[in-house]
């Protein structure tokens, strides 16, 4: 069984997790679209966090014997992992897009510089 | 010397090229719209040498050289020399600077575009043989190798190895002999400038867009060049950059196996 002080502490951690995704949303600091993952981890590790049975049920599956909250690391490794792909594929998606604004704005300005000069 | 692929079927050429089937090389080159794309990275002592050759070699051909967010003068020495300036607002990389030419050639209708570095160690005298592949229908692009034919070209050995291995990774993959897959001296019709302008790598970008060239049913043929000491600067290869380059287009080429979605041209003339 999980001892109840780490049940304790789960909760409150995915509370604040929660609680500080939320506030980032609400204050417009952080998109909807990028959140998602985070309020799923947040919600996942709340129940896992809460429901003790069902973690203990969990770890049974997975073959934790000696200690249940293992599980709670995995899953919360798992969810991390996750969320910094979705941002490495948003940070080459966003500098792909730069090198794309940088090219046009330095032909802009070229055709813009040109036409400045044939204007004279 | 040159290399073809392997036969297919013929492309019809596009229209001034196909004219002055008959015209010497020299009347068509001075019918097509040519440009030279040469980007630069703080290359102000060389740059202005660079075009004054360009342009003394043919002063029909536009020269633009793509300032690749320099902190010296280089577009200063580049504009007062005679060429058009495309300035990048910062860094973007060798293969970001050359693809901002493409799309430059691209866009403004030439129909021929060369490729020399800013450094000045590709000689603006040997551009007749280096384009005479592509206006002549050939090639989509030709490109300077400096290991076909004779050659005095001895790199360190460290270097060579690498040359080396590239040369035999993408020779098996693309099916055609390919000697040498770092080069920037070349010349490329519409077909192979759309592609480039569309896609194309952003470190050491040669090795894959070799391979990019293959997978998209475009001719290439390598014709010797030779290229000469570096007029200044460093280059851009050191140690540690080494490393990442080799690992970088080691990656790039194998996922580059698996990779099915190919770039659709709309520009097939």
């Amino acid at each position: 069984m999980t001892p109840l002080p780490v049940s304790i502490g789960g909760v409150v951690a995915s509370l604040v997790l929660l609680t500080i995704v939320f506030e980032l949303i609400r204050s417009r600091r952080l998109r909807e679209r990028y959140a998602l993952l985070w309020l799923v981890t947040g919600v996942v590790m709340l129940v896992l966090s809460a429901w003790r049975d069902a973690l203990d049920t969990f770890a049974g599956w997975a073959g934790v014997t000696g200690y249940p909250p293992a599980v709670l690391f995995a899953v919360g490794l798992f969810f991390i992992i996750v969320v910094l792909l979705h941002y490495s594929t948003v940070i080459s998606k966003l500098a792909d897009e730069n090198a794309i604004l940088a090219q046009r704005l330095a032909l802009l300005e070229a055709e813009l510089r040109e036409r400045a000069g044939r204007g004279r | 010397m040159l290399r073809s692929r392997r036969a297919r079927t013929p492309q019809p050429l596009s229209e001034p090229l196909a004219v002055a089937a008959t015209a010497s090389l020299a009347e068509r080159l001075a019918r097509t719209r040519r440009v030279a794309i040469v980007p630069a990275r703080n290359e102000a002592a060389c740059v202005g040498d660079v075009v004054r050759e360009i342009r003394a070699f043919d002063p029909g051909m536009e020269v633009v050289v793509v300032d690749d967010g320099s902190r010296d003068g280089t577009a200063a020495a580049a504009e007062a020399a005679g060429a058009r300036v495309v300035r990048l607002p910062f860094n973007l990389g060798i293969g970001g600077a050359v693809q901002t030419g493409f799309r430059y050639a691209l866009e403004r209708g030439f129909e021929l575009a060369v490729r020399l570095d800013g450094d000045g160690q590709h000689d603006p005298a040997q551009l007749p043989a280096l384009v005479r592949p592509v206006l002549e229908g050939e090639a989509d692009i030709a490109i300077g190798s400096r290991f076909v034919g004779e050659s005095d070209y001895r790199p360190p050995l460290v270097r060579w190895l690498g040359i080396r291995l590239f040369a035999g990774l993408v020779s098996l993959l693309v099916r055609q002999r390919v000697t040498d897959t770092t080069s920037g001296f070349q010349a490329l019709n519409r077909r192979a400038m759309a592609l480039f302008a569309h896609d194309y790598p952003h470190d050491y970008p040669e090795v894959e867009a070799t391979v990019m060239l293959f997978k998209h049913r475009l001719r290439l043929v390598e014709v010797p060049a030779s290229m000469r000491e570096r007029a200044a600067g460093a280059s851009s290869i050191t140690f540690w950059a080494s490393g990442y380059y080799m690992s970088k287009v080691l990656l790039a080429l194998f996922v580059g196996l698996f990779r099915r979605n190919v770039t659709r041209l709309e520009e097939d003339s």
